[in-house]
C-alpha cells in the first residue's frame, strides 16, 4: 500500500535577544507544560533539569563598558551534517530513543526507550539534554496540575526540549478534522515558551514556509554554504546566527542580535579569525 | 571432597562459562533496568475532558489576564490571556508558576489558633467567635481605635471591607504596605494636589529616562512593561536608565548611566537646572507652576551646576548636559521614578524631581508622557452606620502615618499603641527594612489575626489565622494601577473549588462583621463577599461579570492639572545611607524573585542563577576593583550597622566600585523546604532611615563592609 507523504515541515525558532530580557517566563512555561521537576537544591545548574535554560553573557569589558545579553538555549533540533537527520545525539544513540523526524525536523526523546547511557549527552554541544539522577517527587497534592500529554519520566533516563511535540500533535489532530490534514496554521502549533514570552521574542514557525514569521526573519539559504558544505539554512539575515553554526550541526533554532559581539559569542573564534568571517557565520577558513 | 587447586580453578572457570552462555546474567540486567525505570511513585496524570477558564492574575499590581487550561476541571497550566487589554498574551514566571500556590505544602488549610509555640486546628465559627469577643472587648474598654491593620493596598473591594470594619469599629488605623501606587499617589498629591495619580505611557514615549526604575525587572505592571519595552526597537524610541549597576533594564536599554546610590534626586536636579539655564522647558507649561519657579531657579543655578552636581552624582559632567538636552529635544519625553520595583523605599524628594522634569519639558497628560489622572474609582459603598463610639474613635488622629512608624511606635511605646493587628495580603516580617524589629513589634501586639493563604513570617507571629482562598480559588476585583496609562478593572474568578477550608477574605471580614453587631453588622448587610461585590461594583458589574474586565479609560487624560513646587523650592535634604562603613550595601530587585508579600515558587527559584543563589548561600555582586583581600567565589562576612551575614561573592564588572549589590526575596524561614531557608533576607540588613518631611522610609540601602570568612 503506497504511504500517503505527508508535507514535510522544519519546525525552528528564531530569537531576538536584543528584546530577551532574561526574566525566566520561558523557563517556567516550559517547566509547567513539560511536567519537568523541581528538588529541594536546585542551584547545582549541572543537575538542575532545565529543557529552556537561559544563559547570561557578557561582553567581558570592564566597568563601566560592560554589556549583557540573555540568550535563551532550547534544544537545538540539529540537523546534523548536511541537514540529513544525523543529529548529533540522533547518531550515537544506541536504543534509537532518540531520533530524527524527517516530518517535522523535532529530535524526539523516548523516554521508555533510554536506557541512561547518556551517549547523547556527551554528543551534545549544546548541554541542551539533561539525566534523571534521581526520581522525581513532588510534593503532596502537586501531582495534581500535571498535564497527561507529557509523560513524567522515571529514573535513569535522558529528557530535553521537544519543541512542545504535544502541542504538534494537537495541532495535527485539529487539521485533520478539519479536512485539510495537510496545513497547520502558525498559530496552531506555538511552544509553550513562545507563548509565554512577555516580550515577544521568541518566533516559532515553519522554517519551510515562507509565509511563517520565522521564515521571513530567518530567510534560510536552502543551498549548502559554499564555504562550508556542511552548513545547510544559513540565515540569509545578517544579524541572525546559529550556535557553533562551524560545526555543520544546522540547529533549527536562530538567534539575532544587532550587536556584533553578541553574533560573535555564538562561536569560538581564534585571534583575528572573527573579522574575516563575520559576515559568513558558519564558514570555515579552511576547506576542511 | 578435596578441593585442590586444579579442581577450584575448574569450578570457577566452568562457574563463569556457564554463566556466560545462560540467559540469568541477561535477564537480570533487563530485568534491573526495566526495574529502575518503573517505580510505582511516578505519577502518572489523569486524562479527560480539556477546558480552558479566563480570570486575572494578583499576585502583583499588574493584573495580568490569565488563561487556565483544565483537566477535567483540574488546573493544569497557567498562561497569559490573548486580547487582554493589558498583557495580551504574555505572561510573567510567577503567574504561570501560579498553580503551585495553589498546591503549595506551606498552605494554611484550616482556621489555626496559637497555644503556646505551636498552632491548632479549629473551626471557622470558632475563629470568628474567638476574633469577635476580642475585638469586643477592645471596643467595650473605649480604645477602638487600638485595632490597626495592615493590607497590601488601599484598592479594590477587599481593602474596602477592611476600611469599612475598621471604619464602624471606630479606628482610623489603616495602613498599606510601600507599593508604587502609594508613591505614585504621593507625589501626584505633592506636586498637584490631592486625589490625583501617576501614569506613565511608555507604550508610546519616545526617550525615557529612568531613574532607576527596573522597567523589565517586575516595576509597574511588569508584563505591559515588558512589551512596551520590546516595542523600542521598532517605535525608535530610547531608553536611557540611571542606576548604580547594570540591571537587566540597563543592559537592556540604549545607555546606562551609573550614578551613586542616593543622588539621584541630585542628579534629576542637575538635569532640571541644564533645562532651565538653557531654556529647554516648556514655557506654556511652567507658566502656570506656582510655589516659587525664581526661587527654585535660583536654587538650582547655585547647588545644582553640572560641575557640582557631577561632584555629588558620580556622572560626567558633559553627560548631564548631553542627557538634559537630549531629553528635552525629544519629541515625547518621559521620565521616570520608583528604584527597583517601585515598591521598596523611596524618598519624596527623588519622586518629586524626576516627575518635575516631566512637568518642565510639559509632557503632562500628552501621548507618550505622563499621565495625571484623578485615582481610580469604580466603587460605591453604601454609607456606613456609625455609633458614638465609631465617631469618636474614627475621628482620631492615626497613630502614625506610614506603616513603619507604627512598628517603631509599637516597640518604642511602654503602653499598648495597637490592642490588636489584622494583617492581609502581607508580609510585613519579611518585607520591611529591619525584619527583626518588625517581628518584635508585632509580637508585643497582644492580638494579631493573619489573613495570609501561606503560613508565612508574619502568619507564624498571628495568634489567629482566617485562611483566604489563593487567586485561583477567590472571586475578586483587580483595579489596575502601579503607573499603568490604562485604568483596567479586572475580575478575578474562582478557577476551581477552594482545595481547604478557605475562605475569600472578604467573606472572613463579613462574618468578622456580623458577629460584632450593632451598627458593624449594620454596615455589613451582604450575606456574602460575592453579594457585596456585585453591589458596590454596579457600575461595571456587566462589563466584568462578562468580559471579565472592565475599561475605565484609556485616553490621554485632557485636563490641565496644576504644579506647586514648592517642597522642592525649599531644597530638602538628600537621605543619606545609615552607618559610616566605606562600602554601601543596595538592593537588587530580581525579576525571578518576588520582594514583597508572598514567597517565589518552585519553579521560579529553580530559574535562580547560581551567581545569585548558590545553595544556602546568597551571593553578592562585587565590583573587582573593591574586593581586594577578597576571592572570586569565595565566603566572606558582610557587616552593616544593622547585622551580619555569611555571603558569596560574586565580582561583577556590572556594578559601580564601592558597592555591593544584594538581592531582595531571599532568606525565608517557613517551613517549605523548597522555597524556605535559602539565603538571606535583605531587610534584616538594612534598617529604616525616615525622611524628614514626608515620613517615609527612604533607607536605599545601607554603609556595610566586607571581609574574607
Amino acid at each position: 500500500m503506497k504511504q500517503e507523504n505527508n508535507k514535510a515541515y522544519k519546525f525552528g525558532m528564531v530569537i531576538d535577544l536584543d528584546k530577551c530580557t532574561g526574566c525566566g517566563s520561558c523557563m517556567v512555561s516550559c517547566m509547567s507544560e513539560n511536567n519537568v521537576p523541581f528538588k529541594e537544591d536546585e542551584s547545582k545548574k549541572k543537575d538542575s533539569i532545565t529543557w529552556m535554560r537561559v544563559y547570561k553573557l557578557t561582553n567581558g569589558k570592564s566597568f563601566p563598558d560592560t554589556e549583557v545579553v540573555y540568550m535563551p538555549r532550547p534544544c537545538q533540533h540539529c540537523g546534523g551534517k548536511g541537514d540529513h537527520g544525523h543529529s548529533p545525539c540522533v547518531s550515537v544513540c544506541p536504543a534509537v530513543a532518540t531520533d530524527y523526524g524527517y516530518d517535522t525536523g523535532i529530535v524526539s526523546q523516548i523516554y521508555t526507550r533510554c536506557f541512561g547511557c547518556r551517549y547523547c549527552m556527551g554528543a551534545c554541544p549544546y548541554h541542551a539534554r539533561y539525566f534523571n539522577w534521581w526520581d522525581p517527587k513532588w510534593p503532596e497534592g502537586m501531582e495534581n496540575y500535571l498535564s497527561p500529554n507529557v509523560s513524567p519520566r522515571m529514573r535513569g533516563v535522558v529528557e530535553k526540549c521537544s519543541f512542545c511535540y504535544h502541542r504538534y500533535q494537537a495541532a495535527r489532530d485539529q487539521a485533520y478534522a478539519q479536512g485539510n490534514k495537510d496545513e497547520i496554521d502558525e498559530e496552531n502549533y506555538q511552544t509553550a515558551c513562545t507563548t509565554a514570552c512577555p516580550s515577544g521574542a521568541i518566533v516559532f514557525g515553519d522554517l519551510n514556509n515562507p509565509a511563517h514569521a520565522v521564515h521571513e526573519i530567518v530567510k534560510p539559504d536552502p543551498h549548502p554554504d559554499p564555504r562550508n558544505k556542511h552548513v545547510v539554512g544559513k540565515s540569509r539575515n545578517p544579524k541572525v546566527f546559529r550556535l557553533l553554526e562551524r560545526l555543520g550541526t544546522n540547529p533549527k533554532v536562530y538567534y539575532l542580535s544587532e550587536r556584533e559581539w553578541v553574533r560573535k559569542a555564538g562561536d569560538n573564534y581564534l585571534d583575528g579569525e572573527w573579522d574575516k568571517i563575520k559576515n559568513h557565520h558558519g564558514a570555515t577558513l579552511s576547506n576542511d | 571432597m578435596k578441593v585442590d587447586r586444579r579442581s577450584f580453578l575448574g569450578l570457577g572457570l566452568g562457574a563463569a562459562a556457564g554463566i556466560a552462555v545462560s540467559p540469568i546474567g541477561m535477564k537480570l540486567t533487563d530485568d534491573s533496568s526495566i526495574w529502575t525505570q518503573n517505580w510505582p511513585w511516578t505519577p502518572v496524570p489523569v486524562d479527560g475532558e480539556v477546558t480552558y477558564e479566563n480570570s486575572v492574575c494578583s499576585l502583583c499590581p499588574g493584573s495580568c489576564g490569565i488563561s487556565v487550561r483544565k483537566i477535567n476541571n483540574r488546573p493544569v497550566k497557567i498562561e497569559g490571556l490573548a486580547g487582554y487589554p493589558i498583557n495580551d498574551g504574555g505572561a510573567c514566571l510567577h503567574g504561570i508558576a501560579g498553580l503551585q500556590y495553589l498546591y503549595d505544602p506551606s498552605r494554611v488549610k484550616t482556621p489555626l489558633k496559637k497555644n503556646g509555640d505551636k498552632f491548632e486546628e479549629i473551626s471557622w465559627d470558632d475563629a470568628i467567635a474567638i476574633v469577635a469577643a476580642k475585638l469586643a472587648d477592645i471596643r467595650k474598654s473605649g480604645s477602638a481605635e487600638k485595632l490597626a491593620c495592615i493590607a497590601d493596598k488601599e484598592q479594590g473591594s477587599v481593602s474596602g471591607l477592611f476600611k469599612r470594619l475598621l471604619k464602624t469599629f471606630g479606628s482610623p488605623n489603616f495602613y498599606t504596605m510601600p507599593g508604587l501606587e502609594s508613591y505614585l499617589e504621593l507625589t501626584a498629591e505633592t506636586l498637584h494636589g490631592e486625589g490625583q495619580t501617576i501614569a506613565f505611557d511608555l507604550e508610546n514615549a519616545s526617550f525615557v529616562l529612568s531613574f532607576g526604575a527596573g522597567i523589565i525587572e517586575g516595576w509597574g505592571s511588569p508584563v505591559n512593561c515588558f512589551k512596551a519595552n520590546a516595542s523600542r526597537k521598532e517605535r525608535k524610541a530610547k531608553l536611557y536608565q540611571i542606576e548604580p549597576r547594570l540591571s537587566n533594564t540597563a543592559a537592556n536599554a540604549d545607555k546606562w548611566i551609573p550614578v551613586k546610590p542616593g543622588t539621584e534626586a541630585d542628579l534629576a536636579l542637575g538635569i532640571c537646572a541644564v533645562i532651565l539655564e538653557n531654556k529647554l522647558f516648556d514655557s506654556p507649561a511652567t507658566s502656570s507652576f506656582k510655589g516659587g519657579l525664581n526661587k527654585f531657579g535660583a536654587l538650582l543655578q547655585k547647588e545644582y551646576t553640572p560641575s557640582k552636581t557631577a561632584e555629588i552624582t558620580g556622572v560626567n559632567a558633559s553627560d548631564i548636559e548631553k542627557i538634559a538636552t537630549l531629553f528635552a529635544n525629544a519629541k515625547m519625553p518621559l521620565a521616570v521614578f520608583g528604584k527597583g520595583r517601585g515598591d521598596g523605599a523611596q524618598s519624596l524628594k527623588e519622586l518629586a524631581a524626576v516627575h518635575i522634569l516631566n512637568c518642565l519639558v510639559g509632557n503632562i497628560n500628552k501621548k507618550g508622557g505622563a499621565f495625571v489622572q484623578p485615582k481610580l474609582k469604580y466603587l460605591e459603598f453604601a454609607d456606613e452606620s456609625m455609633d458614638s463610639i465609631a465617631e469618636n474613635g474614627f475621628a482620631k488622629t492615626k497613630a502614625a502615618p506610614y506603616v513603619n512608624q507604627l512598628i517603631e511606635k509599637v516597640n518604642e511605646s511602654s503602653q499598648p499603641v495597637v490592642e490588636a493587628l489584622f494583617v492581609y495580603n502581607a508580609n510585613p516580617c519579611h518585607s520591611l527594612h529591619d525584619a527583626k524589629k518588625v517581628k518584635q513589634a508585632l509580637g508585643k501586639i497582644p492580638f494579631v489575626v493573619s489573613f495570609s493563604s501561606f503560613l508565612d513570617e508574619t502568619a507564624m507571629e498571628a495568634d489567629i489565622i482566617l485562611p483566604s482562598h489563593t487567586f485561583i480559588e477567590r472571586l475578586e476585583d483587580v483595579p489596575s494601577c502601579a503607573g499603568l496609562a490604562k485604568s483596567v478593572v479586572g475580575l478575578t474568578k474562582p478557577v476551581v473549588e477552594p482545595l481547604f477550608d478557605t475562605k475569600n477574605p472578604g467573606d472572613a471580614v463579613i462574618l468578622i462583621a456580623k458577629a460584632l453587631e450593632g451598627n458593624i453588622a449594620q454596615s455589613f448587610e451582604w450575606e456574602t463577599y460575592e453579594e457585596c461585590l456585585e453591589e458596590v461594583a454596579a457600575g461595571i458589574w456587566d462589563s466584568l461579570s462578562e468580559d471579565g474586565f472592565a475599561i475605565i479609560s484609556e485616553e490621554v487624560p485632557s485636563e490641565s492639572v496644576p504644579v506647586n513646587i514648592s517642597l522642592l523650592a525649599n531644597n530638602p535634604a538628600t537621605v543619606q545611607a545609615q552607618g559610616d562603613f566605606e562600602l554601601t550595601l543596595i538592593p537588587i530587585d530580581n525579576m525571578r524573585l518576588i520582594s514583597a508579600g508572598i514567597s517565589v515558587s518552585p519553579f521560579a527559584i529553580k530559574t535562580v542563577s547560581d551567581k545569585v543563589l548558590k545553595g544556602k548561600d546568597i551571593v553578592v555582586d562585587i565590583n573587582p576593583l573593591t574586593a581586594s583581600g577578597l576571592k572570586d567565589g569565595g565566603v566572606a562576612m558582610l557587616t552593616t550597622p544593622i547585622g551580619t551575614a555569611r555571603v558569596i561573592v560574586n565580582f561583577n564588572e556590572g556594578i559601580m566600585p564601592g558597592i555591593i549589590g544584594m538581592v531582595e526575596g531571599l532568606g525565608h524561614t517557613f517551613d517549605n523546604k523548597y522555597v524556605s531557608n535559602k539565603g538571606i533576607n535583605i531587610n534584616a540588613l538594612i534598617g529604616p532611615v525616615i525622611e524628614s518631611g514626608s515620613g517615609l522610609d527612604a533607607a536605599f540601602g545601607i554603609k556595610a563592609k566586607i571581609s574574607k570568612a
